[in-house]
């Protein structure tokens, strides 16, 4: 993970393009732009050695406005794609980041199967509870009475709780932060990348236009009142009876990461005697 | 079919079914069969056919041994043995006999179906279980073995080394299973010399190998080290194969949860560097088909097999069928050109797959391999492959390159990729349209280039030889692709014998289609025959859309699983040359 000595560090700058974001003024993922960027640099790395892999939706832009090798894929799919991108190059660092539309409902198949199968990447997920790219759409982590052109009385439906989804199926590390600290995000999301395997950090990142409440999110969030845990157990009780609000990392688990290709052992050729005569 | 009367001459080839209901066995003696036969210097070929239970479905293995190699099955079966006779009817049609024929069944087992003896053909009763009972541990299926090694004239010491080389634990299964053989071999002997074959001929290197694990070593040998995938039927055997084999060369190999995770992952992992590839059949396929185009868009090469079942959705899962080449080619959203590649034999998965790694790498695109059930499931003992090493690498960026452009404008359509890890060359990755330095684009100027410069790339390709197999004199002309090629090549060996030239055209490289090529291989050409294994006559469409066929075209088709068998094609066009 870290750097080479000779090699310069670099500042959050460095990791940052010189793309306008298409984002809305105020958005909550200009923030998790700085975090991402600052805690690059925190952790030492080269913008050549680090992906950063994504989806669709408004955050899911984000590769772009990094300085670091970028992939903006099809809708849902980042998780599936960064798994491949680390599997295929385990020396890069890998970050997967997107929206809740993305990772929790058209993509919530391969949040779980991310989850179990712990490949050392680091999930970054902006919930804002709404599709802000279509223009204000219940999301899965949208409020049942959220009133909405799609859903005129609300959707009735129970919000996802992406925290117990993870750590039911296996997340090593788990974390949620709020967009309006950045610097509190950017060391979240820098111990995220150090912990092995799969990490997830939920970032409460606020969509101004569609949800100008969450503009309160800023007094509704808090420090976690207790250190992190390496009990499932106790992690299942606190995420299940937690407002949605404790800030920190919630879990951190010790299952070791999905294995690496190993080393040849044969020359391609070598495997056409199992089939001559 | 040339069935011989008493005292005729040996067979060139000789086509066995052998049925039973699941856990029969039957499998397992017709691979040992086909092993006993490859031991003794044959060619043969092995195709199964199966109900849709997990066990205790009725199945049949069907088996040609030959003194030539062919991946085609022959108009009649001479032989059809059954363990049991339950549900085998399922297979009448897949089984046809002549009059001539021998049916060899188990009387304790009951008559054999009319729908088998109603085709004229002979029955011999054998006590199959009773005579595997006088053995401790001895199977009904290793007697038939004997008897059908028996019957063809294998010698006993090839059979006795594929017996030894299938068990390979030995201890008491093997002396069992030997000794069953062998009352098997003593019973075969007395059904009389009928089906014996030539002697062996041939002298060269010859592989026992499926279409499946071909098409997997052909996928390594391109450079393929990273596969992720969902298991289906009949794709799965493909990755069985490669699971360990990209252990051994320093790969790896992700089941994914589904196909949109599987075809994501081979993108992102060939977005990093390393040569992926997928395998499915159809309804995997249309899950994928959203992120090919992604493919197409971000210019990340990626190889994806289609073995292909008959369809549509669920279909007949078992079974084989050329029904997805309008998928293949047309099923990707907007004006998403890439590389259709058709293996036209066993072997051919082997090279077909290993071009389709070298057009994705050297084009930056995706390919997509159809193979198909027929190809895939089958055993064939052919000529070793002749395996080329193609020296065709993914064009990529250099360290620091001034003024990168990932998605540059250049006359070939190619431009430099960088890999993750190149100092001095970020850049992102799209699927939305983009301009040159792959900054996402709304603007119509920059679709337009981006649209020319991916076409280009196909359109420019210097194919070589490879996109076709083209034999043959003549004024007629058959266009095929894929397993249809077998029949009809041998079927125009039977007309040639007849005095008929005609030519076969076997299409490999279905997509970018080469028009001039296919004028030039039909120069002269005054009717053309197409022959696929599709309902509504796909290939003949696709002909029709991108190709001038000259002269009189007549399309010979029918859905799977039944396959053409050369003698209809044979009859066809001996009666087209006749009028």
């Amino acid at each position: 993970m870290n750097a080479p000595a000779t090699v310069a560090t670099l500042a959050a700058k460095d990791f940052k393009s010189d793309y306008k974001p298409v984002w809305c003024p105020g958005c909550g993922d200009y923030t998790v732009l700085a975090s991402i960027t600052r805690a690059l640099a925190a952790l030492g790395l080269r913008p050549e050695n680090v992906a950063v892999v994504s989806g669709i939706g408004c955050s899911s832009r984000i590769p772009a406005y990094t300085n670091c090798y970028g992939f903006h894929g099809v809708h849902g799919r980042a998780l599936a794609a960064g798994t491949g991108l680390k599997v295929a190059r385990p020396d890069l660092t890998v970050l997967v980041a997107g929206g809740d539309g993305d990772g929790y409902s058209i993509g919530g198949n391969h949040f779980m199967h991310a989850c179990r199968r712990n490949v050392d990447l680091t999930y970054i997920v902006m919930d804002n509870h709404v599709y802000g790219m279509t223009k204000g759409q219940p999301s899965p982590t949208t409020e049942p009475d959220w009133k909405s052109k799609l859903a005129p009385g609300g959707t009735g439906l129970r919000e996802f709780h992406p925290l117990v989804i993870a750590l039911a199926s296996g997340a090593n590390f788990i974390a949620r932060a709020f967009s309006g600290d950045p610097s509190g995000t950017a060391a979240l999301i820098a111990e995220a990348v150090r912990h092995p395997g799969f990490s997830f950090v939920e970032v409460l990142s606020p969509c101004v236009t569609f949800r100008p409440e969450q503009r309160a999110w800023k007094e509704a969030v808090r420090p976690s009142p207790v250190e992190p845990t390496d009990d499932p157990a106790r992690a299942a009780r606190r995420l299940m009876t937690d407002d949605g609000f404790n800030i920190g990392v919630l879990f951190k688990g010790a299952r070791r990461a999905y294995a690496q290709a190993g080393r040849p052992t044969h020359e391609p050729a070598d495997l056409e005697k199992e089939f001559a005569l | 079919m040339n069935v011989p009367t008493q005292g005729d001459h040996r067979l060139a080839s000789v086509s066995i079914a052998l049925a039973g209901s699941g856990g029969a066995g039957v499998m397992t003696a017709g691979n040992m069969l086909l092993e006993a036969a490859a031991q003794a210097g044959y060619y043969g070929l092995m195709t199964r056919t199966s109900g849709p239970q997990i066990r205790g479905g009725e199945a049949a293995a069907m088996i040609r041994v030959s003194t030539f190699a062919s991946d085609s099955q022959d108009d009649r079966f001479h032989v059809l043995a059954a363990i049991d006779w339950q549900n085998v009817t399922r297979f009448a049609s897949e089984i046809p006999l002549a009059a001539g024929s021998l049916l060899v069944g188990d009387p304790a087992q009951g008559e054999p179906p009319e729908t088998f003896t109603g085709m004229g053909a002979r029955y011999a009763p054998v006590p199959l279980k009773e005579l595997a009972k006088q053995i401790a541990g001895g199977w009904p299926n290793m007697v038939a073995l004997g008897l059908l090694a028996a019957l063809i004239g294998l010698p006993a010491d090839a059979l006795e080394r594929a017996v030894k080389k299938a068990m390979k634990k030995g201890g008491d299964a093997l002396t069992a299973g030997l000794t069953a053989v062998k009352l098997g071999l003593a019973e075969g002997a007395k059904l009389g010399d009928g089906f014996r074959l030539a002697p062996a001929r041939a002298n060269s290197a010859r592989w026992l190998i499926s279409g499946n694990e071909a098409a997997g070593y052909g996928a390594l040998r391109g450079g393929v080290r990273f596969v992720a995938a969902y298991p289906i039927t009949p794709a799965t055997e493909l990755l069985e194969w490669m699971s360990p084999a990209l252990t051994k060369v320093g790969g790896a190999l992700v089941q994914a949860e589904d196909e949109l995770a599987s075809i994501n992952m081979i993108i992102g992992a060939s977005y990093g560097g390393v040569p992926a590839l997928t395998a499915t059949s159809g309804p995997g396929l249309a899950l994928m088909s959203e992120a090919i185009g992604l493919g197409v868009t971000a210019e990340v090469p990626i190889v994806v097999v289609d073995v292909m079942r008959t369809g549509p959705s669920t279909g007949i899962a078992t079974k084989t069928e050329q029904a997805d080449l309008n998928i293949a080619l047309y099923g990707l959203h907007g004006d998403a050109p890439h590389v259709v590649v058709a293996p036209n034999s066993v072997s051919d998965c082997l090279g077909a797959t290993q071009w389709a790694v070298s057009l994705a790498e050297s084009l930056q695109v995706p390919a997509i391999v159809l193979s198909d059930q027929y190809f895939g499931q089958a055993r064939a003992i052919v000529e070793r492959p002749l395996v080329e090493n193609f020296d065709t690498p993914r064009l990529r960026a250099p360290d620091n390159p001034p003024g990168y452009k990932r998605y540059e404008i250049t006359d070939s359509g190619i431009s430099p990729m960088a890999i993750p890890g190149t100092p001095g060359a970020m850049y992102t990755s799209d699927g939305l349209e983009h301009n040159e330095r792959g900054t996402p684009s709304s603007q119509a100027a920059d679709h337009l280039a981006q649209l020319e410069k991916r076409q280009r790339k196909l359109t420019r390709l210097d194919c070589g030889e490879r996109w076709a197999s083209v034999e043959g004199e003549g004024d007629i002309a058959v266009v095929t692709w894929g397993s249809c090629t077998a029949p009809v090549r041998e079927a125009m060996a039977r007309a040639r014998a007849d005095g008929v030239e005609a030519r076969l055209v076997s299409l490999r490289l279905l997509a970018p289609a080469q028009p001039e090529r296919l004028t030039q291989a039909l120069d002269g050409v005054k009717r053309v025959l197409v022959v696929e294994q599709s309902f509504s006559g796909q290939f003949h469409r696709y002909l029709r859309a991108e190709y001038d066929l000259p002269g009189e075209v007549r399309s010979m088709r029918r859905p799977g699983p039944l396959p053409f068998r050369p003698d209809e094609i044979h009859q066809m066009l001996l009666k087209w040359s006749r009028t």
